[in-house]
C-alpha cells in the first residue's frame, strides 16, 4: 500500500506543479497601457545600449539559463517540446516549439500565431495586426532588445525585426521562468516547458526504482538487500529514524509515505538539476514548483491538526486574555503561513543561488576574454573558472542532499507540532 | 563610484549567515568534544539549524537580485 501512495505522491507534485507553474506568472493578464509611452523611450536608449551589450552580462546570463525554457537541451541539441498556449480573445494554440526554428541560445526565426521564441521562452508580439499563422522573421537575429523606463522601473523590452519594422512583445508568460511570479503579460502557458518535462522523467524514473525495489523485497523476504535495494534502504532508514519518529511520536507511520515522496521528489530533482549539459532544468530552484511543495505541506499539517494544535494557535491557554488578543494570536496565525513560506524561499533560494553560482564562476571565461582579449583571457579565465566551478558542483551536491533533508525534516516538525496531543 | 547598494547588502547578509553559522558550528564541535557518544544526533541538529540560518541569507541575496 505505501508504495502505491508514494508513487501516486510523485504524480500529485507533478501535475499540481506543472499546473502552478504558468498560472502563478501569468495571473497579471493586463493589456499593455505604458506601449506608446516605451516606444518613444527605447529609440532614445537605442545608442547606450549597444555599447553596453558589447560586454557579457553574467547577471542576464544567469537569469536565462535559470529559467523555464520551452525547449530541452541537450549539449549541443534542443529537443523541442509542445507548446499549449492561451490568449483571451484569441483562443488556444498548439503546436511544437520546432516551428520556431530554434537557432543558438534558443533564438525562433519564426513567429508562429503572433508568438515568438526569445532565449527559449515564448512570447507575445502585441499589435494584433500581425500576420498570424508561420511567419519568418527578419535575419540571424530578429530580436531587438531595448532598456525601458516604465513606472521608473528599468524593464526589458524585446521587439521583433519582420518586414523591417519593430513589433514589441510583452514580458514572458513566466518570467524569469516564474522565478518570482510573472511580468504584465497577456497570454497563458500552460505548454510543457523543460521543468515539466524533468519532473515527469524524475517521477517515471522514482516510480520505476521503487516499485523494483518493492519487488524485490517481495522475491527476497527476510534475505540481506542487494543491489539498489541495498543503496536506497539506509536512506530510507535514515528518514524513519531520524525524521519520521522523533518528529511524528506514535503515528509516524501515517506520515512515513509523504515525507518518503517529499525527500525523494527534491533530492532526485536537486540532482538532476546539477548534470551539465543534460538540460540543466532549475526545478526546484523555481519558485512555482517549492510553492506547491509548501502548499501542500500546509494543507496536509492544517488538516490534520489536532484540538490541542488550533488551541495554541487561536487562545494560547495560560496567557493573559488582552495578551492572547493583541499579540499571540496575531502572531501565532502569521507564523502558520510564514512556516511553509520559509520551506518554499529555503529550497528556491538555496538552489537558484546554487546554479546562478555555478554559471556567475563559468562567465568568468568570458569576462577575462573581455578583458584582455583572444586566447590569453580566455586561458586565464579558463584556469580559474574551473577549478572554481568543480568546488562549487561539489558544494551543490551536498546541498543538494541538505535541502532535501531540511525540507523532509521541516515538514515532520510541523506536522509533528500540529498532531501532538494535548498534556498540561 | 558606480554599481548598486544591492550587492553591499547581500554582503552584509553573508557576513550575518557566516557569524550564525559559524557559531553553530563552534558550539557544535564543543558539544560533540564533550559528549563524543552524542556526535550523530548533534550533527543532524546542527544541519538543520545551519540550514535554517542558511535560508534567511539566502532570501536577502535573492532579494538584492530584484531591487
Amino acid at each position: 500500500m505505501d508504495k502505491y501512495f508514494v508513487v501516486f505522491s510523485f504524480f500529485f507534485f507533478t501535475v499540481f506543479a506543472s499546473l502552478m507553474l504558468p498560472v502563478n506568472s501569468s495571473a497579471q493578464g493586463h493589456p499593455v497601457e505604458h506601449n506608446e509611452q516605451s516606444h518613444d523611450l527605447h529609440k532614445k536608449d537605442h545608442t547606450d545600449n549597444h555599447a553596453e551589450e558589447e560586454g557579457f552580462n553574467t547577471a542576464a546570463t544567469a537569469f536565462h539559463h535559470i529559467s523555464d525554457q520551452n525547449i530541452f537541451n541537450i549539449g549541443p541539441f534542443h529537443i523541442p517540446l509542445p507548446c499549449i498556449l492561451y490568449a483571451p480573445g484569441k483562443g488556444l494554440s498548439v503546436f511544437s516549439s520546432s516551428k520556431f526554428d530554434i537557432g543558438s541560445h534558443g533564438i525562433g526565426h519564426n513567429a508562429v500565431d503572433g508568438y515568438v521564441l526569445y532565449e527559449g521562452s515564448v512570447r507575445r508580439i502585441v499589435d494584433p495586426d500581425f500576420p498570424q499563422g508561420l511567419v519568418k522573421l527578419d535575419g540571424e537575429h530578429p530580436f531587438d532588445l531595448q532598456k525601458v523606463q516604465i513606472n521608473g522601473k528599468e524593464k526589458e523590452q524585446v521587439a521583433v525585426l519582420y518586414n523591417n519594422k519593430n513589433y514589441n512583445t510583452l514580458a514572458k508568460s513566466t518570467l524569469d521562468g516564474g522565478v518570482m511570479g510573472g511580468g504584465i503579460t497577456n497570454f497563458y502557458d500552460f505548454s510543457i516547458t523543460k521543468n515539466v518535462v524533468s519532473m515527469i522523467l524524475m517521477c517515471l524514473f522514482l516510480a520505476w526504482i521503487f516499485i523494483k525495489i518493492a519487488r524485490m523485497y517481495k522475491i527476497r523476504r527476510g534475505k540481506e538487500p542487494r543491489g539498489i535495494q541495498s543503496f536506497m534502504e539506509p536512506i530510507f532508514l535514515f528518514i524513519q529514524e531520524e525524521v519520521s519518529k522523533p518528529f511524528l511520536g506514535d503515528k509516524w507511520e501515517k506520515y512515513q509515505p509523504f515525507l518518503m515522496a517529499l525527500f525523494f521528489f527534491i533530492l532526485s530533482l536537486n540532482l538532476f538539476g546539477q548534470i551539465p549539459f543534460l538540460g540543466g532544468a532549475n526545478v526546484t530552484g523555481n519558485i512555482s514548483v517549492t510553492l506547491v511543495l509548501a502548499l501542500i505541506v500546509f494543507i496536509v499539517t492544517n488538516l490534520n491538526g489536532k484540538k490541542a494544535y488550533w488551541k495554541h494557535i487561536f487562545w494560547m491557554p495560560g496567557v493573559p486574555a488582552l495578551l492572547k488578543i493583541f499579540i499571540l494570536t496575531p502572531v501565532e496565525i502569521m507564523g502558520m503561513f510564514i512556516k511553509p513560506l520559509t520551506l518554499m524561499l529555503r529550497l528556491g533560494a538555496n538552489i537558484i543561488a546554487g546554479h546562478m553560482t555555478i554559471i556567475a564562476f563559468v562567465g568568468l571565461i568570458f569576462i577575462f576574454r573581455h578583458q584582455f582579449g583572444g586566447a590569453v583571457g580566455t586561458g586565464v579565465g579558463f584556469g580559474m573558472s574551473v577549478p572554481l566551478t568543480m568546488f562549487m558542483m561539489a558544494i551543490e551536491l551536498l546541498v543538494a542532499f541538505i535541502q532535501a533533508f531540511v525540507f523532509t525534516i521541516l515538514t515532520a516538525s510541523y506536522i509533528g507540532a500540529a498532531i501532538e496531543e494535548e498534556h498540561h | 563610484m558606480t554599481g548598486s547598494l544591492a550587492a553591499l547588502g547581500a554582503g552584509l547578509a553573508v557576513i550575518g549567515a557566516g557569524i550564525g553559522i559559524g557559531l553553530i558550528g563552534g558550539r557544535a564541535m564543543e558539544g560533540i568534544a564533550r559528549q563524543p557518544e552524542a556526535a550523530g544526533d548533534i550533527r543532524s541538529n546542527m544541519i538543520l539549524m545551519a540550514a535554517l540560518v542558511e535560508g534567511a541569507a539566502l532570501i536577502a541575496i535573492i532579494l538584492s537580485f530584484f531591487v
